[in-house]
């Protein structure tokens, strides 16, 4: 309902305020009251509807509010209804107003006609007043056992309103027993329906403060309550198996029967019309054969059809909602739908966002069979009138180029694009060749004599000028007019963009040290503009320039001019881990937006059973596009989330530094990392990025600990009498600067249990067990076997905290602790704690 | 769960909006539209059907120009709330007989009604015209279909690019009839949109085939009904050896709703089900097999001098000369330097249209018929702004093809009898079973 209150307390001059109107109407409703004439229902019916009209459009009528209850003393259901939606408008904003209309609801709670016992029930949990809760208990609890399923149905709805009003009153009233048993018994699938809505939305706020409600909310995911679920699938709608088949995914099977016993009795669900149910059985499905490799796959093929037909059945956002997730199942596995590429043609009125989508799919299914006709097809899209669809084909072909292996035929259609004498397609062409040449430069012959007969002045865009620029300089003994071309370029000097400049700078650094005579004048000017340049990297590195030459020319050649090796793989701009929690997000908005939830919701709302840690905080702008410099030999594929906000950190650093040259750098710090197998000793970047030095000492500190199995094993047991506060909150930045400013109080190793190290298939499996223990993760990353972990923790009555690093490898069930403590006082007590939280994961 | 849901007009007036959860702010209507009005000069695109704006999630789709809107600030699932906003425009739709602002206006105490069953803090409860039926008691005040369909009545199978054609039938589920009885009567829609990308020698490229069965019915006591499809219907690729070859109907997949039983499905392709009330489609599917496409498409460009060049558009009717295809419009992207175009019609052409685009120069050729069999074809001179260079055939195209042709439909699935379970001896309703083909994307290239 539009705001009223609002619009009242600020009224528009261009509205008339209603006054007049309003009153009118009281005097109405006022005759009609007491009246007992026939007819007098259809009267009544058009005067509410008129009041209720003036409500939507922002007029105040909460002063009617006397006359109208008054009214609604009758049994015309109409009139009832309307009442009811007047009352459930007004009462929010005025307390008073609604204290009156309790004893209305309270006695319809009570009426013959369930309809109107329903819907009295409903206004009165509607309410959303604080200080009316203790009305709402008991119409409530005869609600809950009512006879009539509607009644029912409404009611659990309302013991959650109760809950949001006041948590305590629904607690105490002892509604969520009452819930769960109605859960377990009745034969109204709403019932059942809502019972579950409710319930997991109760204890997951619960469980927080209360073991026992944590229980309860694991108990929704154990054996005997899913399969009750299950078997009770065909009763509920279309809506409720969504919900069911949601909590079903969560649930993890005892044996590879269990999982196929649940994956036949769902498959005929993969047929149904409405694409929320196909999608929350897939990924039952998927979650289920996670550990079954082959299974999986198979559960790919069979999918398929079901998902390709909602794509092209119903609306175009649901098709693109559908399409989405087909997306992201042709990113994980393309050759599974190498032979489907037609389908991932785009059609010409296609929206946008669903042709970007189209054209990622087509780049990641090309492979040596269907390359030829996608790239056939993608050259069609480049002349298409949609210009940033263009673009992206462009785009795409070049992306197809780099992952071949036999791009003969597509460098020609790239060089057909130079020639298309299109300003956009030229300057998307221009940076893929250059992206290619990187990557082929066994290319450059035929590349180069085609790149050489584009003028400069039609290539405006400053990424595709500095992709020609670049190519100027690197490919200068193979251009006759290179230098010639650059000096031009020199004389725009003012014109061009930053990242021109600083292109223009070091190609014709390059073209000097190939040939000297005919660059030296055009040098002379570029570094002379350089170093009067008012952007302060392009002065930087003209400086720079200026004193390596001067200081060496040999030298300035072998930092300006190294040998370069071909790139091999271009950085992915996704880590694996986010992908893979994207993937764990499976049939939520995680896909759509291509984030992981804690990157789009606060704390509070990332729904039922998705647990969270507070990594996002660490990870702003990680998605961003990235690229690894030429130099940077073999990106790293595995680099996690938090590898690329080092990266990204030091290379702002570096900026800042005033040197752009950060391949060497940047380099030895990328490689240093994969050569431990692992990527997660980027976790350092945590500590901050202000003092390098310490940092990268602490780097191989943690090494050599890693190795270091010599600390004698915990005592795993006895119960600390320390007390955690269940609910603690740390920034990242915090936790940062306390880090780096605590000393270490405690570094052992500990066991895990065998059970332990088996359950821990991914760090979130860990995380939720030491959050019901009161121990908040920060951060976490790895994968099999190896994983760190930050956590937190806070003493119960004071703020203080601790802090621990925690490294685990589950191949030798050993955890290597690092514990800092405000306290020190009492940091081997917390110690002691967390090893026996630590160890008791796995056991229940 | 659903924080809020609202509807909005073109111009972003709220018709209809309820707030379920109070855990996002009132003004999110006005964030949302907008965000979406100003989306295109942010990226020049439009904007996609969810997105986020601090931390409110927004989905919303498109129905009869109107706007169905829902917000949440949980990570719920798109597929879900996509399909239920689609779903509460079906249900208020079989309410209200017809669909659009005036109706919802004029209606708005029983669409509020509607929304307080369908959802119920945030939760959805039943989508189902049927089962609203016992909670929802105002009744619609019909509103007078024709006058406020000043469009042609193919228009509203050109809603959206990819909507269903909705039935012809604007009764509400509730209404009665003026007589006061209802007439007993149930209508069965097989549309197929298809879609064609021809080669620029001519050659499919691709096409395929995306249909649905269509049920609407107004049947009293919900009597079962079978519906017998082609008995020669294969499902998916695997059963394409087993099949009788040649002839047969091969779907590459399909769907039903909740409400098919497909026990006999497998032995004779009948499908039975008790129709529920309203508006609802018994199956969906999909095919790729191959299909004789309805129109042939024929482009020739011809330059005349530097500045000049001609464009000769033929299109063929490929279909019996009984079936007749409605409201065709062929349009063409022209070089963007373009001044002008003039058009030849051929000689004694009846309710053709021609016209020039010019903001986005494009060409426009409209027919209201063409009857199986038949050959029309179009020259438009163009003019050009800057001498030609490089190849035109790049700088135009693709041509593509909107129609609608009743009665027909190219993948030869039948419904072949519609049986209704027997009340009485008297008992006959009247059963409408029809054919629509439709254009979903049809394009050839130059």
């Amino acid at each position: 309902m539009a705001p009223p209150a609002q619009s009242s307390r600020y009224p528009s001059p261009s509205q008339p305020s209603g006054k007049g109107e309003v009153s009118d109407l009281r005097l109405q409703l006022r005759q009609l009251a007491g009246s007992r004439a026939p007819g007098v229902d259809d009267s009544k019916r058009e005067l509410f509807k008129k009041v209720i009209s003036y409500m939507t459009i922002g007029i105040d009528v909460s002063s009617l509010f006397g006359e109208m209850v008054m009214c609604s003393v009758t049994p015309d259901i109409v009139l009832k209804k309307m009442c009811y939606l007047y009352v459930g408008n007004y009462a929010k904003v005025n307390p008073d107003l609604a204290l009156l209309t309790i004893n209305f609801l309270q006695r319809d709670c009570k009426d013959q006609d369930p309809m109107i016992r329903g819907l009295a029930l409903r206004s009165l949990s509607s309410l959303r007043v604080a200080n009316l809760v203790e009305y709402l208990v008991g119409p409530l609890g005869s609600g809950l056992k009512d006879n009539n399923a509607y009644v029912r149905t409404v009611a659990v709805m309302g013991a959650v309103k109760l809950y949001h009003i006041s948590a305590s009153t629904c607690i105490d009233a002892d509604f969520p027993a009452t819930l769960k048993h109605l859960m377990l018994n009745d034969s109204d699938s709403q019932v059942v329906v809502n019972c579950l809505f409710a319930l997991q939305e109760i204890w997951n706020s619960e469980s927080s403060k209360s073991e026992e409600a944590t229980r309860e909310k694991e108990g929704l995911i154990s054996k005997p309550f899913i399969y009750y679920l299950l078997n009770r699938l065909r009763e509920f709608n279309e809506w409720g198996q969504c919900l069911v088949l949601e909590l079903v995914a969560k649930y993890v099977p005892s044996d590879t029967n269990e999982n196929f016993d649940i994956m036949n009795l769902l498959e005929d669900r993969l047929q149904h019309a409405n694409g929320a149910v196909v999608l929350a059985t897939i990924k039952v499905f998927l979650q289920l054969t996670l550990s079954m490799a082959d299974v999986h796959q198979e559960v790919y093929e069979r999918i398929k059809a079901p998902l390709l037909t909602l794509v092209s059945s119903g609306s175009p956002e649901q098709s693109y909602a559908v399409l989405s997730h087909l997306h992201l199942l042709v990113m994980r596995a393309p050759y599974i739908f190498a032979s489907d590429y037609k389908h991932f043609y785009c059609q010409y009125n296609e929206p946008s966002y669903v042709k970007k989508l189209k054209l990622e799919m087509l780049t990641a299914v090309a492979n040596e069979s269907n390359t030829y006709e996608i790239v056939t097809e993608l050259c069609e899209y480049a002349a298409n009138v949609d210009v940033p669809i263009a673009r992206e084909s462009i785009r795409a072909v070049g992306k197809i180029a780099l992952q071949q292996y036999d791009v003969n035929a597509i460098v020609d259609r790239l060089l057909q694009f130079l020639e298309m004498e299109k300003d956009y397609v030229t300057a998307e062409a221009l940076v893929l060749v250059k992206d290619l040449l990187r990557k082929y430069p066994q290319w450059s012959h035929d590349c180069i004599a085609v790149v050489g007969n584009i003028s400069s002045k039609n290539v405006q865009e400053p990424k595709a000028k500095a992709a020609l620029i670049w190519m100027l300089g690197e490919y200068a003994q193979d251009m006759d007019d290179a230098p010639y071309i650059l000096e031009s370029l020199v004389e725009n000097w003012e014109e061009d963009a930053p990242e021109v400049r600083l292109h223009l700078l070091t190609a014709i650094m390059k073209c000097f040290f190939r040939r000297p005579p005919e660059t030296q004048k055009a040098l002379g000017i570029a570094l002379a503009a350089g170093v009067a340049d008012f952007h302060q990297d392009v002065h930087d590195r003209a400086l720079f320039y200026y004193r390596l030459l001067q200081y060496d020319v040999s030298s300035a050649e072998r930092v300006v001019n190294p040998p370069k090796q071909a790139v091999s793989v271009f950085a992915d701009t996704q880590s694996n881990e986010i992908k893979d929690r994207i993937f764990d997000e499976f049939n939520s908005l995680s896909v759509v937006y291509q984030k992981p939830s804690y990157m789009f919701t606060d704390k509070d709302h990332r729904g039922p059973f998705e647990f969270s840690d507070e990594i996002g905080n660490l990870t702003v702008g990680v998605e961003s596009e990235h690229e690894v410099p030429a130099t940077s030999v073999d990106a790293n594929e595995t680099s996690d989330l938090l590898l690329s906000t080092t990266e990204k950190e030091e290379t702002r650093a570096m900026v800042a530094n005033g040197s752009d040259y950060t391949a060497p750098l940047y380099d030895s710090s990328s490689r240093a990392l994969p050569s431990q197998g692992q990527s997660e000793l980027a976790i350092t970047s945590l500590l901050g990025t202000s003092d390098p030095g310490p940092q990268a000492s602490m780097a191989i500190d943690d090494l050599l600990m890693g190795l270091d199995l010599t600390a004698p094993p915990a005592p795993a047991s006895a119960p600390p009498s320390l007390k955690l506060n269940a609910r603690a909150a740390l920034d990242a930045g915090s936790f940062q600067r306390k880090w780096r400013e605590l000393p270490v109080a405690i570094s052992q190793e500990c066991e895990l249990s065998s059970q332990g190290a088996a359950a821990l298939t991914s760090a979130q499996a860990l995380l939720q067990h030491m959050q019901g223990n009161s121990i908040q993760c920060i951060a976490s990353g790895g994968q099999s076997p190896n994983f760190k972990f930050f956590f937190f923790a806070q003493k119960a009555e004071e703020p203080s905290v601790f802090l621990v690093e925690c490294k685990i490898n589950t191949s030798t069930a050993k955890a290597q602790l690092n514990i800092k403590a405000e306290d020190q006082s009492t940091s081997h007590e917390f110690s002691a704690l967390f090893q026996s939280a630590l160890s008791r994961f796995g056991m229940s | 769960m659903i924080s809020q849901f609202f509807v909005l007009s073109q111009r972003g007036d709220n018709i209809v909006f309820r707030d379920y959860r109070g855990d996002v702010q009132k003004g999110s209507a006005e964030i949302f539209f907008r965000k979406v009005k100003f989306w295109k000069d942010d990226g020049e695109e439009e904007a996609p059907p969810v997105f986020n704006v601090d931390g409110v999630n927004y989905f919303h789709v498109k129905v009869v120009g109107l706007l169905f809107v829902a917000t949440t600030r949980v990570n719920m699932s798109p597929s879900l709330v996509l399909e239920l906003l689609q779903r509460i425009a079906r249900v208020i739709k079989d309410y209200l007989g017809i669909l659009n602002e005036d109706s919802i206006r004029k209606n708005f105490v029983l669409v509020y009604e509607l929304l307080d069953e369908v959802i119920d803090f945030g939760y959805v409860q039943t989508t189902s015209t049927e089962v609203l039926k016992s909670y929802v008691f105002n009744e619609p005040i019909v509103i007078d279909a024709a006058r406020l369909q000043p469009l042609n009545p193919a228009s509203m199978f050109m809603q959206g690019t990819k909507r269903m054609p909705g039935t012809a039938v604007t009764k509400s589920v509730v209404a009665n009839d003026p007589g006061g009885r209802k007439r007993e009567e149930i209508f069965v829609d097989i549309i197929e949109k298809i879609s064609v990308t021809f080669s620029s020698s001519g050659y499919i490229l691709t096409s395929e085939i995306d249909g649905t069965i269509q049920m609407k019915s107004y049947l009293s006591g919900n009597p079962e009904i079978r519906l017998a499809l082609n008995e020669d219907l294969a499902i998916g690729t695997s059963d394409y050896r087993s099949s009788s070859g040649s002839g047969s109907v091969i779907l590459d997949d399909c769907n039903f709703h909740e409400s098919v039983r497909l026990d006999s499905f497998d032995i004779d392709r009948t499908l039975s089900l008790v129709p529920p009330d309203g508006e609802f489609p018994v199956m969906n599917y999909r095919m790729t097999q191959e299909f004789k496409p309805p129109f042939r498409i024929n482009t020739l460009i011809e330059e005349a001098g530097s500045l000049r060049a001609e464009v000769i558009l033929k299109i063929s009717a490929e279909f019996p000369s009984n079936i007749t295809a409605n409201t065709i419009i062929v349009q063409m992207p022209l070089p963007k330097y373009t001044a002008r175009a003039t058009f030849e019609l051929e000689a004694g052409a009846v309710g053709q249209t021609t016209d020039f685009k010019e903001s986005t120069k494009r060409l426009e050729w409209g027919l209201k018929k063409i009857s199986g069999g038949s050959e029309h074809t179009l020259r438009a001179k163009l003019t050009f702004s800057q001498e030609l260079h490089g190849n035109i055939t790049k700088e135009a195209g693709p041509v593509s093809l909107t129609f609608t042709i009743p009665m027909y439909n190219v993948s030869k699935l039948q419904v072949k009898y519609l049986q209704i379970a027997k009340k009485s001896s008297s008992y006959n309703p009247y059963r409408w079973v029809r054919y629509v083909t439709q254009a979903n994307s049809y394009v050839a290239r130059i």
